[in-house]
């Protein structure tokens, strides 16, 4: 067998294992389930009352949409944690098994979450009026981007996992680097309204360009009198959030593989 | 016979800790290698350097015939580990447990289900095979982890502590199977703190104390290296105590210690049954009372501690 393909199978078996350990854990199941239904509903209401009624709720639905998606990658950041923390880990190593196989199953594990989270929140979307109103490839289109970056926020979850020195430090700093990236986006508000400098954030964040893409692959169009962002990274948005989510993967894969191998050894 | 696991100058510090100070070891194929020593004796790394979870600062390591160094994955193909801590996933059944480890040796899926049914009988977890592990008591989990070593049938096992922690049945119970891998042909290397433990179950033990090996040997050996036998007395009367040590001091090769709260005293004797009796008459006809006598080949914790000037479960 080859590296890549054993490290997919033995990948495949941690994944296993770990959505095994997740429906079993009542915690982490209304994590994954209630939240995205909160998400949707509170910010629908709250912001959507506010801020331009239904046509903003629609607009906002990709904006959650990410976040969510992002935020799971705080799944990512405490699954690894506490493995490393238990014993289990050695015995992994001490078996001829890839060396690839736990963080791709942690990451792959938390793909299926993601996954799951979609769908609750595509069809609280569309009780609160959200509609796709392109194809159905374009539609198809998004939510592939969707979890292609859910992937990718899920590896710099796996580096953060495996840096936390308990899982205490990592539960708060799995979530602490999303905030600040998720709000300066296009998520809640048009980007194009922010300061100077926030403005030039949002519209080079890879959020903008993820979110900038579902929106137009949904058809989700801006309420009046939302600037949307500007520049280069909004008109190419697919192309942008593709790359980026490459790049992202390009370099934390290695590293929390890197990563991996150090802590594991201590 | 050639060696199955085989380690030379192992050095592997810690900041300005020594945590092994150059091992060297080396375990017949088909025996049992008992590696004895007080916590922070470096026990625990050396497992881990042979089970390539760790990479010495010096030294090399060979199981199996492998190198432990640059061949880590057969390394791994040929050991099964039990570590110190029970290596189980407590939200896994045990059943799934062993399923799962068995799945990452690359067993396909109907071979690691009999393998897993094979090990759940053999390590009498039936009635709680299909209950997570996090309802297992110590002794379960630990079973549950030492089947999880013998998954891939592997030619070496090591075993850190694998009694540690466990109630008197439950150390039996890991005895009796430890028993049977050697008797399969499988060579154990394992790790403990106790000393009637490396006396049962190791043909050959290594005394290990702050990184160094300090003695090696079988049993036997160790014993005979540190001296004779000892004479025990114990009488009735305080009072009677510094006549007896007297006595002892007289018919003994050493010095006699006095354990006043037991009222009893104990010396090396280097002439066994005759030094027994010839300190009995004498203290007949001193008119002490003698309540128990007895004659008994030096203990493991008597090595110990002539060697290290310490017990062995100080620390």
């Amino acid at each position: 067998m080859t590296v890549l393909t054993q490290g997919i199978r033995d990948g495949g078996i941690i994944a296993w294992r770990n959505l095994l350990n997740a429906r079993r854990n009542i915690d982490w199941l209304f994590a994954a389930v209630v939240q995205p239904i909160m998400f949707v509903l509170l910010f629908a209401y709250v912001f959507g009352g506010a801020l331009g009624g239904g046509e903003y709720r629609e607009f906002l639905i990709a904006g959650i949409f990410v976040q969510t998606i992002a935020f799971n990658s705080a799944f990512t950041v405490i699954g690894l944690c506490n493995d490393l923390q238990k014993g289990i880990i050695d015995r992994f190593r001490s078996l001829p098994m890839s060396r690839l196989a736990v963080l791709l199953g942690r990451t792959t594990s938390d793909l299926v979450v993601s996954s799951l989270a979609l769908l609750i929140m595509s069809l609280c979307g569309l009780l609160v009026g959200w509609r796709i109103r392109g194809s159905l490839l374009d539609a198809v289109l998004a939510y592939l981007l969707l979890l292609l970056f859910g992937f990718a926020m899920s590896w710099i979850g796996a580096l953060i996992g495996l840096s936390a020195p308990s899982v205490e430090v990592a539960q708060s700093a799995g979530l602490m680097w999303l905030f600040p990236l998720s709000f300066i986006s296009s998520a809640f508000v048009g980007a194009g309204t922010m300061p100077g400098p926030l403005k030039t954030i949002a519209e080079w964040n890879p959020f903008t360009a993820v979110i900038q893409s579902v929106r137009d692959l949904f058809g989700n169009e801006a309420p009046p009198g939302m600037a949307p962002p500007e520049g280069w990274p909004a008109d190419n948005a697919v192309l942008y959030a593709l790359v980026s989510s490459l790049v992202i993967l390009a370099v934390f894969v290695p590293w929390s593989v890197a990563k991996y191998r150090r802590v594991a050894s201590k | 016979m050639t060696a199955a696991v085989r380690a030379e100058g192992l050095v592997k510090t810690y900041g300005s800790t020594r945590a092994l100070d150059g091992v060297d070891l080396e375990i017949p194929t088909g025996t049992v290698l008992g590696l004895l020593g007080p916590n922070g004796a470096g026990k625990t790394t050396a497992v881990r350097i042979l089970t390539t979870l760790l990479r010495p600062d010096a030294g090399r390591a060979w199981v199996a015939g492998h190198d432990v160094l640059a061949d880590p994955d057969a390394v791994r193909r040929a050991i099964g580990l039990s570590g110190q801590y029970a290596a189980v996933d407590e939200q896994l059944t045990g059943f799934e447990n062993l399923y799962l480890v068995g799945r990452l040796y690359g067993k396909n899926k109907t071979d690691a289900r009999a393998r897993a049914t094979e090990l759940i009988n053999r390590f009498r977890l039936d009635d709680a095979a299909g209950r997570p592990a996090k309802t297992y008591s110590g002794g379960m989990r630990r079973r549950l982890d030492l089947a999880g070593a013998l998954v891939a049938e592997p030619a070496v096992v090591l075993l850190d502590e694998p009694t540690t922690g466990l109630d008197p049945r439950g150390r039996l119970d890991t005895w009796a199977v430890i028993g049977e891998l050697v008797a399969d042909g499988a060579t154990v290397l394992l790790t403990t703190q106790y000393l009637e433990e490396a006396d049962q179950l190791a043909d050959t033990i290594l005394v290990i104390d702050h990184g160094r090996v300090i003695a090696s040997g079988t049993a036997d050996q160790l014993k005979t290296e540190v001296g004779g036998e000892r004479l025990e007395i114990v009488v009735g009367e305080p009072a009677e105590l510094p006549l007896t040590a007297r006595v002892l001091a007289d018919v003994g090769a050493g010095e006699p210690s006095v354990d006043e709260q037991h009222r009893r005293v104990r010396v090396l004797v280097d002439a066994g049954t005759k030094s027994l009796i010839e300190a009995l008459r004498r203290l007949d006809g001193e008119g002490v009372a003698v309540l128990d006598v007895s004659l008994h080949r030096p203990t493991l914790d008597d090595v110990f501690l002539s060697l290290t000037g310490h017990a062995a479960e100080e620390e």
